[in-house]
């Protein structure tokens, strides 16, 4: 077989044992357990995305919380009942053109992705002119204004009391779908030419310019279509908990991803999912440390947000000793894997370029 | 990969977690927040749930006495963390009743859990009339908004002889808003004057300059002021507001009763009245000698309302145990709802059927240092 | 709106603007010598005040040794802060560094919880600066006249010291062109830990004069003000001291004015001031004192 088909053997193979891995889980996991799982999807999602504006074009974007609100926000006003609706907007009537809206699932999840996406454009627009440094503060401050602006918007929003009822659409099959595609796209995507010029802008904007890319342009349908991801990775969230309150896309959510794609590799597809998986089952793991400790020779006390302090030092530890993360901006692919061991030399193919 | 392989034990190992055997004891979930925004609160009411695990260890369940184990589960203030905390306590730990959450925000995040799994759960302090609607499986032991707003505007207009008010709400805090709103409502129909609100004024959470605002407040004069708001913020606003020169009574909510409160505010507090769910100096029940005694034993200091409360909520879901005979959810729930004037610390006790406690209020105010008890309310 | 409404907003907006100039201060020194945002110069302000707040209780010293022995141990943990998160990615890409000092400060705010737990203090203010001031009908608080005095003594030594010292002339120099500067014979991790130093101080120097206005001490208390002034900063000019302080004022200016004219927009106060940093940074990105260079390939 050539190294080529041999790639595709492997991989339909690793397709398969996933989808094998999906109809495991759906059936035999408890629902905690499933809910980390489903997590690690949608956070998959939003690394992916944020790996795409940050890692692959260079550039420091910090609003992506905002974004995500938007997209949940349109997706669970799409989605909910009109009873539902009735039931949360006790307190101030309903804006009367929400009230009759509604769509099915799907149109309202792309809906979600678009408006943030649209949001995404006009942000963009004005803000992705600036260097490093104030595009990461620009941002910020449009994903606070976001903020500012639901929780005020009491008509629309509900405000500060949120919503609660969302219909749980989101399901095992639903989240990691959506994983599934997002991965295939960005592969697609750093693999064609536009990802070409995405990396050259990245590497050196003035280089890139001279050869004729459009840098502005690049950038800006970068962060176009990484609001979309991000727009779609918040309204599953919101689904997964079928309840929302601006409360919960500050700066912190924003953090969690960027720990999630530091800790995997700027610019690697394969280590942002690999460190969406590790990060949210270690998020549950180390629960432990907030209650009381027992190092055999002392105990310490119950100590609350101890688990935040070891993620914090995680995230030093990995920016100041191995900037590459766990993958650099290198890729998994099957001959790696051949390399290291793991996979029978003749799977491998030792010609044929690694891209 | 040494990675990818310790990344998948890892998920193996979780999903590994649950041991089955037979229950010997029964467990209570305590569902709070132990860190971040609202880890006061949560503090409070797991020391009152944690006091009555020590006075009452155990309960009679169809023949046998079975111990009581309490399931701490830090919800971290934070409504996603609160969903896995919520569904560990259900699944993994597997529970057979929930107390929490403080705050109604988190609550709702186990809503749907709950009821999925045909949990009982008991708020202790959470008053948005959200948390029980539409969720058979969810119960509280106290009042809600409406009633708590009500009262206030009851009391301005006839104690403080209010005629024009100005509102201050924290506007990213549902609580805040709520309790503003049927505040507004209840003293427009009293003093039966539409534009007996001379303003609303918004601010935000971790916000410490009112100045802006309060000068707002100086220039329109009004007789009375409501702050429902976190006492961290709410302690400042009072003191920027005497700093200004307004000499306006600040009327409040249950979230100010903290020594916090009185620690950041100092001399300017004098005089804030807040309604709230129990007064140490009038012990209604029975129960609230217990309660009162043993609390006074152990911490040398008087407890806050929502102690009280989660004192209460580990009582009542004891009581419905004990009466439904069994550690079947639905049945310890079908129990719960038939709860007729049970004797709380905190008052008696009915579920009405929205599952929301009609209880009476108290009315304290801040008087030499320390929270003095006013009146009570009844509903 | 009546005069003394007016005047009165106008006090409490140049009152908090004050503040705003003090911290943002700290914020350009160091931009301007390391073309870094210091996310961490909130959390550094918290710390400052913190400390203050425990060797008054633990150590019973007096306030104003107090107020000595916590900027100089905050300006020694700055020091250690760059040394430790920033000095070794010098070499490295932006994007490093940035990350480097957002997990810092996070850090710091995590750490500060575990160790003096989530739930506000209350500050005992000095009995000198709690003082109420009645000038006309206008009030304000003594500590809102000292802030003002004390931010403008400080601009006036620091713009001494940078212009009329060779440590400052250092300053210039590596600011300007660090690799040039080191052909000088500057030691520059010595002028960069020095200004590190100085601008931590002063940041402890605002984390404890906001204590004194606002005694209330949580560990978040520094993330918005530490944004906010890094917005003022920006407005004036980054890494430029005067506009540090004219940023500071304005923002002030803006935030309270807008909302005393418009009060319906209370909820929204803290978009104006992003608001305005993304519009000064389409219209004029180098800020009011500031002045563009160009980009040599």
């Amino acid at each position: 077989m050539t190294p080529a088909r041999t790639r595709l053997t492997w991989s339909l193979a690793a397709a398969a044992a996933f989808v094998a891995l999906l109809v495991v889980a759906d059936g035999l996991f408890d629902a905690f357990t499933l809910r980390v799982f489903n997590l690690c999807a949608i956070y998959v999602v939003l690394a992916l995305s944020l790996n795409l504006v940050n890692g692959f074009t260079g550039l420091f974007s910090l609003g992506h919380a905002g974004f995500m609100a938007v997209g949940a926000y349109t997706c669970a006003l799409l989605t909910m009942t009109p009873e539902q609706k009735e039931m949360n907007f006790f307190l101030e009537p309903m804006a009367p053109w929400l009230a009759g809206l509604s769509l099915p699932f799907v149109p309202a999840l792309l809906a979600a992705g678009l408006v943030a996406a649209l949001l995404g454009f006009l942000v963009g627009a004005p803000v992705l002119r600036l260097k490093d440094d104030y595009l990461a503060i620009a941002t910020l401050g449009f994903a606070e204004i976001i903020r500012v602006v639901l929780t005020n918007t009491q008509s629309i929003t509900n405000g500060a009391l949120g919503l609660k009822g969302l219909p749980a659409f989101a399901g095992t099959w639903v989240v990691w779908s959506c994983a599934a595609l997002a991965a295939a796209f960005m592969v697609l995507l750093t693999r064609s030419s536009y990802g070409r010029a995405l990396k050259a802008v990245r590497d050196d904007e003035i280089a890139a310019a001279a050869m004729g890319i459009d840098v502005f342009r690049t950038k800006v349908v970068s962060f176009t279509v990484s609001s979309f991801m991000a727009g779609v990775g918040g309204a599953l969230l919101g689904h997964v908990l079928t309840t929302i309150d601006p409360k919960m896309f500050t700066f912190m959510l924003t953090f969690n991803i960027l720990l999630v794609v530091v800790l995997g590799g700027i610019g690697s597809i394969t280590g942002s999912v690999v460190s969406a998986l590790a990060v949210t089952i270690l998020m549950e793991v180390l629960r432990f440390l907030d209650g009381p400790l027992d190092f055999l020779v002392f105990q310490t006390e119950g100590r609350p947000g101890l688990r935040m302090v070891v993620f914090s030092i995680l995230l030093m530890a990995v920016v100041l000793f191995r900037q590459r993360g766990l993958m650099g901006n290198r890729e998994l692919s099957w001959g790696m894997l051949a390399k290291v061991g793991l996979l029978p030399r003749a799977a491998a193919g030792e010609e044929g370029p690694r891209c | 990969m040494k990675r990818l392989a310790v990344a998948l034990s890892a998920v193996l190992l979780v999903s590994l977690g649950c041991s089955q055997s037979k229950p010997t004891t029964v467990k209570l979930g305590v569902f709070e927040p132990m860190t971040g925004a609202n880890a006061a609160g949560g503090a409070m009411e797991v020391e009152g749930i944690k006091l009555a695990n020590e006075l009452y260890p155990t309960v009679k369940v169809g023949g046998a006495e079975m111990k009581i184990e309490l399931v701490l589960a830090d919800n971290k203030s934070d409504k996603v963390e609160a969903a896995n905390a919520a569904q560990r306590l259900v699944d993994k730990d597997k529970v057979n009743a929930v107390l929490g959450s403080w705050g109604s925000s988190l609550s709702m995040s186990a809503g749907p859990i709950v009821k999925d799994k045909k949990i009982p759960a008991v708020a202790l302090s959470a008053t948005n009339p959200l948390v029980t609607k539409g969720n058979d499986y969810y119960f509280r032991v106290c009042f809600i908004d409406p009633f708590q707003g009500t009262v206030m505007a009851n009391y301005a207009v006839k104690e403080v002889k209010a005629k024009k008010a100005v509102i201050i709400r924290e506007v990213s805090n549902d609580y805040s808003v709520g309790l503003a709103k049927f505040f507004v409502d209840a003293f427009k129909k009293l003093t039966g004057d539409d534009a007996a609100i001379l303003a609303e004024l918004n601010y935000n959470t971790n916000d410490q300059d009112f100045t802006a605002q309060l000068t707002a407040v100086k220039a329109h004069n009004p007789d009375v002021i409501f702050a429902p708001g976190n006492y961290t913020e709410s302690a400042l606003i009072i003191k920027q507001a005497r700093e200004l020169g307004i000499t306006a009574p600040f009327l409040g909510g249950d979230t100010w009763e903290t020594p916090e409160f009185m620690d950041v505010g100092k001399q300017a507090v004098e005089g804030a009245v807040f309604s709230t769910f129990f007064a140490t100096e009038v012990p209604i029940t029975p129960t609230s000698t217990v309660f009162l005694d043993a609390y006074r034993k152990k911490y040398s200091k008087e407890p806050a309302a929502v102690t009280a409360l989660g004192f209460d909520g580990y009582l009542v879901v004891r009581a419905a145990i004990e009466k439904a005979g069994s550690l079947d959810g639905t049945k310890i729930r079908d129990a719960l709802a038939a709860t007729q004037a049970f004797p709380g610390a905190a008052g008696l006790i009915t579920f009405d059927q929205n599952r929301d406690a009609t209880k009476s209020a108290v009315i304290k105010v801040v008087r030499g240092g320390k929270f003095t008890y006013l009146t009570t309310v009844q509903p | 709106m009546t005069l003394a409404t007016f005047l009165q907003h106008l006090v409490n907006a140049l009152s908090l603007g004050s503040l705003y100039a003090l911290i943002a201060i700290g914020y350009t020194m160091v931009y301007g010598i390391l073309r870094l945002i210091n996310f961490a110069h909130g959390d550094v302000f918290m710390l400052g005040a913190y400390l203050a707040f425990y060797l008054v209780g633990v150590f019973l010293l007096p306030w104003w040794a107090t107020f000595v022995v916590a900027i100089l141990l905050t300006a020694a943990f700055g020091v250690a802060l760059e040394r430790v998160a920033y000095r070794p990615l010098r070499d490295s890409p932006r994007i490093s560094v940035m990350i480097s000092a957002i997990g810092a400060s996070f850090l710091i705010e995590n750490v500060a919880v575990v160790l003096f737990g989530g739930r506000p203090k209350g500050v005992a203010v000095p009995p000198i600066l709690d003082v109420k001031l009645n000038l006309g009908s206008v009030s304000i608080m003594s500590v809102s006249l000292v802030i003002p005095a004390l931010t403008f003594a400080i601009l006036g030594v620091l713009l001494w010291v940078v212009h009329r010292t060779r440590t400052g002339m250092a300053m210039r120099a590596v600011s300007t062109d660090l690799d040039a500067a080191r052909l000088q014979a500057i030691d520059v991790n010595r002028i960069i830990a020095f200004t590190f130093g100085a601008g931590s101080l002063l940041a402890g120097v605002g984390g404890i004069m906001w204590a004194y206005k606002y005694p209330q001490l949580n560990p978040l208390m520094g993330v918005m003000p530490g944004l906010k002034c890094f917005i003022a900063a920006v407005i004036g000019g980054i890494g430029n001291i005067q506009g540090a302080v004219l940023g500071g004022f304005l923002l002030g200016l803006i935030e309270l004015l807008t909302i005393a004219f418009l009060p319906t927009l209370t909820g929204y106060r803290d978009a104006f001031a992003f608001v305005l940093l993304i519009l000064v940074l389409l219209v004029k990105p180098s800020g009011l004192l500031g002045s563009t260079a160009a980009e040599k390939v």
